[in-house]
Order: C-alpha cells, then structure tokens, then sequence
C-alpha cells in the first residue's frame, strides 16, 4: 500500500465511523468543547424500499435458508417474518459487509485454525459467492434452487453444509447463522426483530437501563416488557 | 510541511488510564504535558447516553468502541517455527480507540494483586526451592513490592470510585471481605454491589465447602460518590450494558468519567486527538530521547519534543512503538538476550459452564464484573508441594452476560444451533447457564515473546508487531488444577449439565470465546538491565527520560484483572517523577 492508499483507507475508516469526526485536533483548558449528542451518535432504522445490496434472487434464497434456521412455529415467528433479510440487506450495504473493520493487506495465506478467519472477500462478496455455489449444488443435485426443495430436503442440506462436507462451505454456513441470530435479536431498530420476538422468545427486557428495582427479587421470573430503541428514536 | 510544536517538559504517549492518571498529576504539579492519542475525544453526555448505549448490536458485535483491525493489528503463531499471520478480524484483543482508550469499554472488574505475585521468584525459591519452576519459565521479581504499593493502589481506587468490601485492613482480618488479599490502609471508597441470584447460590455453596466467598471489587460503583479530583459519579444500575460499551450513568470507573474531566481544566496541559506517534525520537548520542514524531489524521506529520517521553499506550502498543523507536534491545529467544519484547504473558482461563434445571437467572441484571469469588486457590494461597507449578486463580461466579446475540450460542453440548430446537434449547439455557470462572495466572517462557513481523505492515508501511505465544507446562498444570476445583464447585451448587475447560490443554488462539484480553509484559520493570527494559519506577534503563506505562510492565500476571495495578504503577511513577526527577533527572536506580 502506498501512501496514498493509506490514507484514502483512513478517509474511509473516518466515513464508516471508525475513527469519530467530532473534535479532532488540540483541546485544551481554553478551547470549550461542544455539549449534546451527535446526531450521527444515533443509529437510524433502515429505510423501507428496494433491497439495497442483494438481489431479488438472492433475498429469495436467503429467506428460504433463513426460515429454516429460525423457523415460525408456537414461540414466535420466523426469521423472515421478523425482518432478518431486509437487516441482512442493509448490514451488507453498510460497514459490515464491507469488511471496514477487517486488515486487509497481504499475503493472503492458508494459516492454522488458531490464526483465525484470512477471508480475502468482504462479507457481502461472501453472500453473493456462497449463494451462488449453493444455488448450482441444488440445481446439480435436484434441480432446483434451495427455496425450490421441501424443508427435508433443506434441512437436510444445511446439516451437510454445516458440517464442512465439500463441496458446500461450513463457514458460509457459520456467517449465515450468526446473521440471522444477530437479525432476530439486535434491536428492531436495524430491521429484524419485528415486535422483539427475539428478546420475547428468551426475556430479554432489551434497552432498559435501570434493574435497581429488581436488584432483590432472586429468582423469581419478572415478565418485564422490553424496550427498543425505536421507542426511544420517536 | 510538517508542524514543529512548541516543546513540552512532558508528552504523554495515549490517553487512557495510564496516561490520563500520570497526565494529570503532572500538570498539578505544574508541568506542561501535551497528550497524544489515536482516537477521538469521547464523553458521557455526547457520545454513550442511554439512549445509544443499549445497542449491543453496535457495541459488543460490531465493536464499534474498540481499535479495529484495520487501523493496527498483530500476528500471532503458536511457536517460533510457523509463518505468523494478521489477526485480520474482531478477536478478544480489545484494544481502546479514543480518549479513555480501553479504560471506556472495560468490564472493571478492579482488582489489587497479591503480595506474591509482585515477588514470585523469592517467595516461590524461599518457600519451594528453585525445582517449583519448570524448565524455561522467566519468573522474575518486580523490584516493587505490594507494601510499597499500597498507598497508589488505595488513591486509584480513591479516584475510580472503586466498590468492594476489605477483607484485611492494618493487618487484620475483616469478615466479608478477602482474607487472603494484601493489607489494605482503609475500606473501600463505596460499598460492595447487590449481588445477582447465581452469586447467592456461589456463597452459600463455597462457604460450606469451607472456602472464603467475598464480593469482586468493582468499578461499577454502588453509590453516588465524589472523587478526590472533584469529579462526580452516580450509582450503578446494573443494565448489564457494560464491558465493550461507555457508561452512560458516570458509574462505571473510567478515564472518561474520573480523570479526565479534570485534566482537561488544567491550564497547561494540552490534548491532540485523532493523532498518532509514530515513534519516539532519540537524541544524538541515543540515550535519551528528544521527543516524538506523530501524523494527524488528515495526514499531516508533526514533531512534539519534550523533556520527558511517557510511552502510555496499550501494552501491546507499548512494546511496538519500543520496537519501531529501537529504545532498548530487542529480545532474541535464540541468544535469550534483550529485554524489549521479552517476558510476554498471559491470563491462564479454565471454566465450569453449568446449566441448572429450572431457574430464572435474570442474566441481563448484571455489570461486567458482578462475581464473588474465591481466592483459596490463587497466588500462593495454598499449598503448592508436589503440584509442579506456581500460581492458581480466582474463582467465580461471573453474572456479567445477558445480552441476547452473544448468549444465543451459549448451549449445552449436542444442543440443536438452529431450527425449532435451538429456539427450545436458547429459551432454557438463558435463563439457567451460569458460568465459573478460573481467571489464571500466567508466567512468562524463554521462548514465548514479541518482534516485528517480517511480512505483514500497517497502513503507513511500517512492520505489524509479531507474537509468538503458546501455554507454557505451568499454565497448562495451573489451568487444570483450577478447572478441576470449578468443575467441582459445578457440582455441588446443583448443575444438572456441566462442562468444564482448561484453555491451556489446547493450543492459543485469540478467536476462543470467553477468553481474556489480558496481555501483559513486553516491556517489563525489574532489578536486572539484562532481563527487564524498566527499573522499579517504570523508567526505561536504555534512556532515562522515557517511562512506559501500562500492562506491558508486568513480568506475570496475576489471577487479576490488570487495571487497578496499572493506575497504582502509574500513580507510583508519577510521584517518582514530581518528588525525584524533575530536581535531578537521570538514572532513579543505578544499573
């Protein structure tokens, strides 16, 4: 990387909020800092429309391997259902799925497992190469995209998938998975957990910042309402 | 073009604990100090009100509060003999990146060290002989002492607010607190906490397996209090929004909260933000150094000169910016010479995770660090005859998880991970897994250590910092004598699903989850220029008027948390700095 390089990386690190804008530069006794949150301290809620980063396709896949992880039945709903895929869409569309966070620089080398993940592809370039090595396994093996199988025969290669078996991927299905959970259980705030399904499905309260009143009710279950920050936001 | 600034008598090196602690008694006593940090101012009321902070999907998943890769990150392999590679994405180094550094996002959990762990080697020689220690283990004493210490260790906690109960004050025992810890001058400035339901069922349990349960010291403090800087801080309130996230309550101890919002008000002291030295600057004749050189982050490179350079960054940073200035010699594990890069250690987990059959836990009422525990098996507590190692850890009964992304792999073994099973099996296990954890010690090996990495560089060219690191045959003894003692205390509170881990029986890795972010040494204080970069003040033997701050002066590490010893040390330095160097700067200890 030259120097160039290196600094367009930090103007980018600075735009994905890795490296805050407010106040840079020299404080001092003299020099009053300004009081009140940034606007840009607030997440904000995805905007509703088109998919921004996947394609229709692809949302269908994603949907269908979705529901299958997080299924709809008596303790709630689906993944889908509660918003998963459009989180999804717009993780990949923002700093995480382009991998602002990750070093990037070469060579990329095979490494043991304890040197952790060397993906040479962004989150989102993983989406779009799993889905697509998934969609021509299934229409290899049936004929079919995998929203196109019975919940058998998903289930059943979602097993196959998750345990490494080539030529599917175990840690497309890794990514997959902590997505989705991550989908249903951050706050509604990023799209998923529609009418904090998740948080209900275990009780999770959510965005509450005081249990001082419940400090001495031990064991006992406290059936406490969760709170989001979009009722904050409004 | 670059900037020259006017000179300082004093640069700080990161504004965190260590260098906002030092920063701001050195301008008390009317030094002009000019800090340099990394990352963006950050406070309270601006930037982690509750109305941002309880979003665990931005703070403790996407980390959003910690140094990210991308901006610096380290190689690591298991033994000299492996091609190292970048540590590429979030780990459980959590290294800070703003004012307050990781002194924002830590769990506080705030702890003195033992008495022995400050004199390992004597006490161990004194009590076992020299055949207690395995072959290569680099076990060395401080040249500071935890009675000399003390007085630092009770103002830091004075500052932080610190909650807890004393276990031995003036040299007698108190009940309810630690009987085995150091004596204390006083009580704690603030009460213990309200301990959660899973640390009843730990002290009933441990008392009456005839053990000592105290409350762990905490800097999510339990009532309003004002500290000795004129800084207020309010009560706890247990939202469990903690560790990887800023306190949006001015409860949890921080640099943020305590320290800085009276160095700001100090008329000569100065703060560059967003700006990062990129190495310290040596005089002609390289014993001493002239002050730093740094680059801001529109790119612009500038130069501070001071007459002291204090090096208060995190450790791993610490050792790096030793490295790439070429202050002090390099370690070789070949030749077993050199001291900068030397003496890394660790922090030696075992674990009980342990599933009761019906409970309502209440997991999310917690803070990062509300545990009893119990220190009969940590420091040199008991007996180690026969056992082949030193060391031990603290145990406890951690209530510091609740949040619901990261509990939702927490299962029992063989527990379904998706579809309707795993939706069953989530519902169960969060309210009744509870965890008992062995925070271990970790001494140092002659082949384990730090260089710069011969491949990989950061954005500006310039060489990562390399680690070579495995357990030791002392950890890996430690760790299993500890994972038995939870595993058994598992038992006997009840759990119907245990399992039960020594991280030292395998390989490591810094992607294990519940692993520590402890990492210490490198740059370490002793008697001996030949086996330590810092003398017992911190200051470097190779150049006079640089001090390193921070973990990375630790020749072991306890069965502790890390920052309480940190502000004691730098409390400790920056006395030695007031009272000694200023009137006649050179050497504080003769080599």
């Amino acid at each position: 990387m030259n120097r160039r390089e290196a600094l367009i990386s930090l103007v980018q690190l600075s735009a994905l909020g890795a490296i805050g804008s407010a106040s840079a530069g020299v404080l001092a006794s003299d020099r009053p800092l300004a009081i009140g949150t940034h606007a840009d301290a607030l997440p904000q809620p995805p905007k509703p429309g088109a998919l921004a980063y996947l394609t229709a396709a692809e949302a269908r896949e994603v949907t269908a391997i979705f529901d299958r992880l997080i299924p709809e039945d008596e303790l709630g709903m689906s993944a889908s259902q509660a918003g998963c895929v459009v989180f999804l869409d717009r993780q990949l569309a923002g700093p995480y799925g382009q991998a602002a966070s990750t070093y990037r620089l070469g060579p990329y080398l095979q490494g043991t497992p304890e040197q952790g993940p060397q993906f040479r592809l962004t989150p989102a370039q993983r989406y779009r190469e799993g889905l697509e090595q998934l969609g021509q396994y299934c229409q290899q093996q049936h004929a079919r995209p995998f929203s196109g199988l019975t919940g058998e025969q998903q289930d059943a290669l979602l097993r196959t998938m998750e345990a490494g078996a080539a030529p599917l991927d175990a840690d497309f299905f890794a990514l997959l998975l902590q997505n989705v959970r991550e989908g249903y259980l951050a706050d509604p705030m990023y799209g998923g957990n529609r009418d904090m399904v998740g948080w209900r499905l275990i009780g999770f309260p959510g965005a509450r910042y005081d249990y001082r009143p419940y400090l001495h009710r031990k064991g006992l279950p406290l059936d406490l309402e969760p709170v989001s920050l979009l009722d904050r936001a409004g | 073009m670059k900037t020259t600034r006017a000179k300082a008598d004093v640069v700080v090196i990161g504004l965190g604990w260590s260098g906002s602690i030092i920063a701001e008694e050195l301008a008390r006593a009317g030094l002009k100090v000019v800090a340099i940090e990394r990352g963006a101012w950050r406070d309270t009321a601006s930037d982690f009100p509750p109305s941002v902070d309880t979003d665990e999907l931005r703070w403790a998943t996407r980390k959003e509060i910690l140094q990210a890769p991308r901006l610096e990150t380290y190689t690591v392999r298991n033994h000299a003999g492996q091609q190292a590679l970048p540590v590429r994405e979030w780990s459980n180094l959590t290294l800070g990146n703003n004012v307050g550094g990781a002194g924002t996002h830590w769990a506080a959990a705030s702890w003195r060290f033992n008495p022995f762990d400050f004199e390992p080697y004597s006490r161990t020689v004194e009590r076992y002989g020299k055949q207690q220690l395995v072959p290569g283990l680099q076990v060395q004493d401080w040249g500071v002492t935890y009675a000399e210490l003390e007085p630092f260790y009770d103002r830091f906690e004075r500052i932080a607010g610190t909650s807890g109960k004393a276990g031995v004050i003036e040299g007698q025992v108190v009940s309810g607190g630690n009987p085995f810890e150091g004596s204390r001058s006083r009580e704690f400035p603030t009460p213990p906490l309200v301990p959660s339901h899973w640390n009843d069922i730990f002290t009933r349990k441990t008392t009456e397996l005839g053990y000592h349960p105290f409350p762990v010291p905490a800097g999510t403090i339990s009532q309003a209090y004002v500290n000795p800087l004129g800084v207020r801080m309010g009560p706890c309130t247990y939202c469990g929004y903690c560790q990887m996230f800023g306190c949006g309550n001015w409860s949890k101890s921080s640099p943020n909260a305590c320290v800085v919002p009276a160095l700001m008000r100090h008329p000569s002291f100065e703060l560059l933000t967003e700006t990062e030295v990129l190495h310290i600057n040596k005089s002609a004749d390289g014993k001493t150094a002239t002050g730093v050189s740094y680059i801001d982050k529109h790119g612009m490179q500038g130069e501070q000169s001071a007459d002291i350079v204090i090096v208060a960054a995190y450790q791993l940073d610490n050792v790096r910016l030793m490295l790439l200035s070429g202050i002090g010699e390099p370690y070789s594990p070949r030749t077993r010479r050199g001291v900068i890069g030397r003496n890394y250690s660790f922090q030696t987990l075992s674990y009980a995770y342990l599933w009761f059959e019906q409970e309502h836990l209440n997991p999310f009422i917690n803070t990062g660090c509300l545990a009893i525990q119990i220190d009969d098996f940590n420091a040199d507590n008991f007996d180690h005859s026969g056992l082949g190692f030193i060391g031990g850890a603290g145990i406890q009964s951690l209530s510091n998880s609740g949040l619901p992304i990261g509990m939702a792999g927490v299962l029992p073994k063989g527990a379904p991970t998706w579809g309707k099973g795993w939706k069953q099996a989530f519902r169960h296990s969060y309210q009744n897994w509870a965890m008992i954890q062995g925070q271990g010690t970790s001494y140092a090996h002659e082949d384990m250590y730090f260089d710069l990495d011969p491949t990989y560089k950061d954005n500006y060219g310039r060489p990562l910092m390399r680690m070579t690191f495995d357990y030791n045959l002392n950890d890996q003894r430690s760790g299993e004598f500890i994972r038995k003692q939870c595993e058994r205390i598992a038992q006997a509170v009840g759990g119907q699903h245990i399992e039960s881990y020594n991280f030292a029986a395998d390989h490591y890795t810094p992607f294990r989850a519940n692993d520590s972010s402890h990492t210490n040494g490198g740059v370490v204080m002793g008697t001996d220029p030949r086996t330590s970069a810092l003398n017992r003040y911190q200051q470097c033997w190779a150049a006079h008027n640089v001090f390193v701050l921070g973990a990375s002066s630790f020749p072991n590490n306890a069965g502790y948390n890390p920052t309480v010893t940190i502000g004691a040390l730098a409390l400790w330095t920056a006395k030695a700095i007031i009272e000694q160097y200023i009137k006649n700067p050179g050497p504080l200890v003769q080599a």
